[in-house]
């Protein structure tokens, strides 16, 4: 296995869900060369950097205004049918 | 919501949210509209348009309230009626040409070696400060991808949607999902790169 055949794995490989039957060869040339295995240590890290890029964008209240704009859309909408 | 009052129960809402209970949408406006304004701002990066979103949201959710299996939760079924509403208004958009992702990718000797030579990521000195920078960068990244590489990474790795619901959110097989997926992953890493190779130098 190459170096770009191992990246074609790599959603597999992050996701658990590593073909068997290439599972030897992918850990055996993942042991024996240090740039995949750099490559894909910083793909886990991106993946893992995504997920918490956001964690404290969640704002603590709707405003105010949205809220009534919704209620009012909504009775709108409830009336109307 | 008053205080005081006690908090419905999660029985309770459905049961409020099948029957149309204004009540029960109010609840649900205040506890969940948060997250939903959250995710549709993350989506189309405009204020007003995630704003004009949520609204979409709770009034299709409102509309489609029968079709609500109680074996789910409310707050992922809205969410989902939240990224569906921004989805929609970003199809919507003038569509620009996108530019390539080609560059930020990894190259390959003809001998399928990597041809560069990468370097390690260091764990930075001072964790909390560095983390609410590195959170940054990396909304940054992702917002500088192309969008149809953006959307799919956002369900996938954010939204923390399946190939599948992805899919059929998109309108695309689940195998564009994946090697999509894949390709926005290998072009952030290449942004991100920078930001992270001696970070403590």
């Amino acid at each position: 296995m190459t170096c770009r055949e191992l990246s074609d794995f790599l959603t597999d490989y992050v996701a658990g869900e590593l073909p068997a039957e290439v599972s030897a060869e992918f850990n055996g040339h993942l042991t024996r060369c240090p740039e995949c295995h750099l490559f894909v240590e910083q793909y886990r890290v991106t993946i893992h950097l995504c997920c918490e890029a956001y964690d404290d964008t969640v704002p603590p209240t709707l405003p105010e205004d949205l809220v009534h704009a919704i209620l009012a859309s909504l009775a709108k909408t409830a009336i109307d049918g | 919501m008053e205080s005081g009052a006690p908090a419905p129960t999660d029985a309770e809402l459905v049961d409020g949210l099948r029957a149309g209970d204004p009540r029960t949408f109010e609840i649900l406006v205040r506890n969940e509209g948060p997250r939903m304004l959250s995710v549709t701002r993350r989506i189309l990066k405009d204020d007003d348009e995630a704003r004009e979103a949520v609204q979409e949201a709770f009034v299709s959710a409102f509309r489609a309230r029968s079709q609500f299996h109680a074996d789910s939760r409310i707050s992922t079924w809205l969410h989902r009626i939240a990224v569906n509403a921004a989805l929609s208004r970003l199809r919507s958009r003038r569509r620009r040409p996108e530019d390539s992702l080609d560059d930020l990718l990894p190259r390959f000797m003809p001998n399928g070696h990597h041809v560069e030579h990468f370097t390690s990521w260091t764990e930075p000195a001072d964790v909390t400060i560095s983390r609410k920078e590195t959170s940054q960068q990396v909304r940054q990244a992702i917002d500088s991808l192309p969008e149809t590489f953006r959307t799919v990474l956002m369900l996938r790795d954010i939204e923390g949607l399946s190939s599948q619901e992805t899919a059929s959110m998109l309108n695309i097989t689940p195998n564009a999902v994946k090697l999509r997926l894949h390709r926005a992953r290998m072009a952030l890493r290449t942004l991100l790169a920078p930001h992270l190779q001696g970070a403590s130098a």
